[in-house]
Formats: C-alpha cells, structure tokens, sequence
C-alpha cells in the first residue's frame, strides 16, 4: 500500500488548517453560505436532508486495517455509530456537525486519509478495482497509476473549478469490476506490440440524467506521457465544457456535442502542446509508486485445498470469494447486504471487526467495492474457514455477492436532499422477497441498481435490472428498466413502461425474474436472456 | 399555511420557524410564516441562526402543522428506515 | 472595483485594457480584457506588445479563466497578469499557480487574509505556469527526484 512522504503528508495538513479556517470565518459569518458551499463540498462536506453529510475518500478502494479503524472511530465519535460505503469506493457519515468537521479531517490526517474533492467540480476520487493487485486475471496492478493520477489531480489549480464533477477509473484486466467506461475518463492499462505497458483512454463515459458508454479515444498512451494526456482531456473540458445548463455540464455532453472524433482532435492538439512544457513526472515516480504495491508474503506452501463439508460455509465460499492470482490464496467478499438491510451501511462494531479481521486473515488490507461491499483481498484458504465463522457470528457473511439481494442502492429520500423517491425500503422489501438463497442462486448473476432520483447514484442505467424512483404528483413512483450492464459487457438499461408504486416494484422486479426462469436456456444469466429474447415478453408479463 | 425549515449553522440539525427568532427541532412547533416568509428567511440567515432555508407549503392536522410533500415530511421525521434515530416517528410520509 | 492586489514584487500596470474585440481592431493596445468564453489563444500572436492581460472571472464558480492564464504563460507572455471580478480570497493560490501576477476584485480582500492563503501550501504537485510562494521550488514529483 502507498504511504504518504513528508510531502504528501505536508499537503493533507495545510489542508486541515484551511478548512479550519474557512469553517471559522463561516460560523463567524465571514463567508456567506454561497461563498461556503463550494469550498466545504471540495471537502467532502454536503448539506444533506437532516444534516451535514461528510465523504471520505478511500483512494482507489483500498485501505489498511489502522485506517478502517478510524472509520469507525469517527462514526462512534462523531457519527450516529455507523457509516454508508458508496458506488465510489468513499465512505459518508450522515449526522456531522460543522463545527467538528475540521477536528475529524485533523483525525484523518493522522492515518493518512482525508476527504479532499470527494465533492464539487473538480477531479474526484480516482476508483479502481477492488482485486487489483490480488486478481488472478490481470495484466498489472492499476493502483500505482490510481496513485499517481489521486496525486495530480489533487489541488489542480487549472481544474478546481470545472463545468462539472469529474470522475476517473482504473482498471488492468479484461473483466471490469469498476464501471470503468461509465466514467468522465475510463482508463484501461493494456500492453502495446512492444510489451510497454500503458494506458487506454475513454472518454464521456457517464450515467445521471444523459447516461452514455464513453467511446475509446486513444488505444495507447505511454506510462511517461499519462499525465499529459489526461492534461490536455481536462483542459479541452475545462475550456468548452457547456457552463450554461448544469445538466448539460457533463464532458459526456461535450464529446457527444463535438463528436468523439472531433473532441480527439483537440486532445490530440493540446497534448502535442503539453508534450513540450514537461509536465509528465519522471518514470522513476511511477516506479517509485509501485514499490509500495509490492506482493505480501505470502506462504509458498499455502495449498489449494479446502474443506467444504459445512454447507453454509461451501456456499459462501462459492458466492462471494474470487479467484486468487497466488496458489492457496482467495479473495473474500463480505458482503454489506444482509436480507432486510440498508445495502452498504456498517456500523462501528462492524467496521472494528473488519479492521481485525484484515489484520489476522488478509495482510492488514481492505477494499471497498462500488457495489457497496467490503473485500479481504488476500486470505489463505486455510484461513477462510475461521473468517467465515467470525463473519457469520457479526452478520457479515451473507453469501449473496452479484446475486439479487446484493443490490447496489442509493441513500435515496430518506436521507439525501437531491432524491424524489426513497431507495431503501424498497431495496429492503425485494431482499425480504427473495431471501431464501436458493431461489437467489437458481436466479443467479443479477445486478440490480436502485436510484432514488434521475440523478443516479445508484447505477440504475447499469443494472440488469434497474430501478428509478420518481415523484409523481408528490407520491413515490418507481419505474422499472433492464438489460444494463456497469460490466466489460457495458450496456445501458431500457426502460420497461409505465412504473409503480412501492409495493407493486416489488412484485414487478419478481415477474421479470418469472419471465427469465422460464425462457432461459442453458448457462444464461438473466441479462443474456433479456439480449436474447428483448423487451416484448418482459412487458407482456408486466402490463397485461 | 407557509412554514420554514433550514439547518442549525453549527450542527446541521434540521429546524423549523417557531415565531420571532425562535427555531425547533420539532415540526409540531412549526409557525405559519404567511406571506412574510422570505422576509423572515432573509432576517434570520443574515443572523446566522439558520442556514440552508426555504418555504415549505404544509396544512394543518390533527398532528399539527404538517408539510404537504414528501420530502419535508421525511425530514421532520428522520430516516423512515432507522427509527431509532428519528425525532418523531408519527409523521406520515405517504399522503393522508 | 477594488483596488489592485500583486501577489509578487511586479508593479501593477496601469494600462487601460480594452475588450477582445477591440484589441483586434486597435493595433496599439498594451492591455486586453478576456471574458471566459473568449479564445485567449487569439492573443498568441500579439504577446510581445501586451503589458497587462485581465481575466475576468464573472462568477468565481467559472474556472475557464485559469485555464486561459496558464496558455498564456505557456506560450511566454511575460506581462501582467491579473484577475478581476468576483475573485475571492479562496481562490487566490490556485490563481497564483496559474501564472496570475494580481487581483482587482469586486468586493475588497482582507490583506492578512490574502497572505495567509498565498502561502498556505507549501508544495505542489503539478508543475504549473507560477511559482510556489513558500518553498519556490518545482512540484513535488521533482523534488523527489531531485
């Protein structure tokens, strides 16, 4: 894992003090609100439903077992006793006071973290995938670049005021486990004839109200000239990015206006600009990066073997634990959607637990999913019999990971001010619905995303199944979409026809699942059935 | 009838209107703002004892002063999916 | 307008600047206005003769106008640059890093308040068009390096 040097450490503090201060000429009324707000948002710090709400960044995903530790600590301290993983791999505390949000990013400070540009229009934090550097299939370990992108795009002085947030992701394998083309900037690390490795960019990638799959605009830019080229991507937005309607605002809607041939074009001709101005860090930052994302120890005699006899323990390890690139080894979900839950909420206890947990059994390292999930990413099989019993005893270890009840859901009405509808109770009554885990298995892969607005925190547009709450004449109404993948096989989510109430979404999201039982052929997942057969069975089982 | 909401500018609680420079937590204290409504706002963010404020159109019932739309329904109640953490569960949220 | 506020030792110009459009038809401007939607690279070619370029930021929010300093310096324009408008105290470092040599905002700045916010950070790590007030050294990727 990266660690912070004098300088990044130097940096993290001077920005506790500011927002010290900019919080103190606040509450002393130096600073209107509107003068405020955007400062306290590149802090991480909204105005929520019910109070401040504060996020967290977790670089790229990953985090160690002191770091978990003082998240909960700032849930017990400051919070309600809990806190809420995002799609982003952050993690948001609901109940924050102002007047402690310079003390709680003072305590981040102490562990390496912080919430710098978890909002506002500027460059977020960079999310990556949760098994990078542990999965079996890919081509490298994409967090140094993560690392060095978090680096550069912290504090931009060119890019703190944008059109509009802005959103990177970080993969290496062919398998996409971060949304990674529904991003402002997707880059992908493949190998070029040469064996270089490098980065391939997509660009206008996006969901929100104007959801668009980002079109590749470059197949290889060199490890030395990654930052030039993301330069020249943020300072074609920055300049002509439209400004005058904030949902037009999106460099989604720049590429799709200009074209994406013609937004390369002007990429194309910045970078040949930024190529001679030097901007690139050396070679020698990346290398030095990736010393710290070296390999742990692992043990060379670790076997592949495990004993399966206990049922329950068989089928989590079937559901929710992936393949390790090191023999003896997997990586182990645990999953943050237990049946009747608010999907990626942990309480303190739990998040203490996890800390422990990552500690003895995974090399003191975590992850965090944009599925809203919580990855041990390196454990001895031999192991994972002990992780499971400990996880099971504190309600971590529902063995649903990808399958329905491990749905992706917005915080929604009933706690975010931006939301028509409310997305947990909802999430909570299809878990309720499908609980018994053999219907979920039989059902199989089934992403399904719930947004409590257009807004689209919850992936909706990238769900097999999604769902969209909307406010019809001041009643919650949900409308039903499917056949969207956040995936390698990326697609958008189409919209079935008119929506429903709570409990009639409900009952609809279990007749499409009806209509795939019956339809599907051999090794289909519920997804490839819908490509297959299209929308007319769906809406017949629905609406007539 | 017209009542205000806002946040506590330190804390973040949510507050609404109770006359004069009073705010509460609790909606039951609520005040019809009538037509001055913006006039309050303007007075009392200028105070700093609120922030974030606005006009929310409510009705009275026999609970008392209730918002008519959802959203500020929920948040006079708290999230209606941890009700140990709510300041008044007996608000309704879907319509009555 | 408030009075003028040099972040360096440069002395503030006192060339009255004309609009874009203007500039075009006034061959012996020393001082330009840009307005963010405005294409600063028409500038390029008249570099040499300007003394003084303003960048005007109608609302703070509207970041175009960094990205406008910072291509003027890159192509060597080594006059005045200065930012007006609704220029706030918190945005004076990120205007700095960008090769802004000056303010003249709407609302008048606290000067102990622009210090402290000149040189709160002490590094960077981009490699920008100006300088870092406090350690007046490269970004830190150099200095790693170094």
């Amino acid at each position: 894992m990266y660690e912070y040097d004098q300088y990044d450490q130097a940096m993290v503090d001077a920005r506790v003090e500011e927002f010290r201060d900019q919080t103190r000429r606040r509450l002393a009324g130096e600073l209107t609100e509107d003068q405020f707000k955007p400062l306290r948002l590149m802090n991480g710090l909204y105005l929520q439903l019910h109070a401040y709400m504060l996020r967290v960044a977790i670089p790229y995903g990953t985090l160690n077992s002191e770091q978990m530790k003082m998240l909960g600590h700032i849930a017990r301290k400051y919070d309600r006793g809990y806190g809420h993983f995002t799609t982003r791999q952050n993690i948001q505390y609901n109940w924050i006071k102002l007047e402690d949000a310079p003390d709680i990013l003072a305590d981040l400070a102490t562990v390496e973290m912080h919430a710098i540009q978890t909002s506002g229009n500027c460059i977020r934090n960079i999310s990556s995938d949760q098994f990078a550097g542990a999965a079996a299939d890919e081509l490298t370990d994409p967090r140094p670049w993560a690392e060095l992108l978090r680096q550069w795009s912290s504090f931009h002085p060119e890019f703190s005021y944008l059109p509009r947030k802005f959103k990177i992701a970080v993969i290496a394998s062919d398998e996409d486990r971060a949304a990674m083309r529904l991003h402002d900037i997707g880059i992908q690390l493949v190998r070029n004839d040469a064996g270089e490795l490098g980065a391939k960019f997509f660009v206008g990638g996006g969901m929100g109200r104007t959801p668009m799959i980002g079109p590749e605009i470059r197949d290889f830019v060199p490890a030395d000239e990654l930052i030039h080229y993301a330069e020249a991507c943020l300072r074609v937005y920055n300049r002509y990015g439209r400004r005058d309607n904030k949902y037009k605002a999106r460099i989604k809607i720049l590429v799709h206006e200009l074209g994406a041939e013609e937004y390369t074009r002007q990429v194309e001709e910045e970078f040949a600009h930024m190529k001679t101005l030097g901007l690139n860090p050396p070679v020698a930052e990346l290398a030095r990066i990736t010393e710290f994302f070296q390999d742990p120890a692992y043990d060379s005699r670790a076997r592949d073997e495990l004993d399966l006899t206990d049922p329950d323990f068989r089928i989590w390890v079937e559901q929710n634990t992936h393949p390790h690139k090191q023999t003896g080894y997997a990586i182990a979900n645990i999953s943050l959607k237990p049946t009747g839950g608010i999907p990626g909420d942990a309480s303190a206890d739990q998040i203490d637990l996890m800390a422990d947990l990552a500690k003895e059994y995974s090399f003191d390292e975590l992850r965090v999913t944009h599925a809203q999930n919580i990855v041990l990413p390196h454990v001895k099989k031999s192991d994972l019999y002990a992780l499971w019993q400990k996880l099971d005893e504190a309600g971590l270890a529902p063995p649903n990971l990808d399958l329905i009840s491990d749905m992706i859901a917005c915080p929604g009405l009933d706690y975010c001010s931006l939301a028509n509808a409310r997305s947990i109770p909802v999430a909570q009554k299809i878990g309720e619905r499908f609980a018994d885990i053999g219907r979920q298995k039989e059902l199989g892969e089934l992403k399904l995303k719930i947004s409590g607005c257009i807004n689209a925190c919850g992936h909706h547009h990238a769900g097999h199944i999604g769902i969209l709450g909307v406010d019809r004449k001041g009643v919650e109404n949900y409308q039903l979409s499917l056949g969207g993948s956040g995936a390698e096989d990326v697609s958008l989510a189409k919209i079935t026809g008119p929506g429903f109430d709570e409990d009639g979404i409900v009952d609809a999201v279990e007749k499409v699942t009806d209509v795939y039982l019956r339809d599907r052929t051999n090794g289909e997942r519920f997804v490839d059935t819908y490509r297959r057969i299209g929308m007319a069975p769906f809406k017949e089982a629905l609406y007539d | 009838m017209n009542l205000l909401t806002g946040n506590d500018l330190k804390t973040g609680d949510v507050i609404w209107w109770a006359g004069g420079q009073n705010w509460s937590l609790h909606v039951a204290d609520a005040q019809d703002a009538g037509d001055e409504g913006e006039a309050i706002l303007a007075r009392e963010e200028k105070a700093r004892r609120v922030n974030a404020s606005y006009i929310v159109a409510a009705e009275m019932t026999d609970k008392g002063p209730m918002p008519l739309h959802i959203k500020e329904r929920v948040r006079a109640s708290g999230p209606t999916v941890r009700s140990d953490l709510a300041i008044n569960t007996d608000i309704p949220i879907v319509g009555v | 307008m408030s009075k003028t506020v040099t972040f360096n030792d440069r002395p503030a110009s006192d060339a009255a600047p004309v609009s874009l459009e203007e500039f075009a038809n006034a061959s012996n401007a020393a001082a330009v206005r840009i307005e963010p939607g405005e294409d600063v690279r028409d500038l390029l070619p008249h570099l040499e003769r300007l003394a003084l370029v303003e960048i005007n930021f109608p609302v703070f929010g509207d970041g175009r106008g960094y990205s406008a300093a910072q291509i003027l310096r890159e192509h060597g324009f080594a006059g005045e640059l200065r930012a007006i408008g609704d220029v706030l105290v918190d945005q004076l470092a990120y205007m700095l890093r960008c090769g802004f040599d000056s303010a003249a905002p709407n609302q008048p700045l606290n000067g102990q308040a622009v210090q402290d916010a000149l040189n709160r950070y002490p590094h960077a790590y981009q490699k920008t068009s100006g300088t870092s007030p406090i350690s007046g050294r490269g970004p830190i990727w150099e200095i790693r390096h170094e």
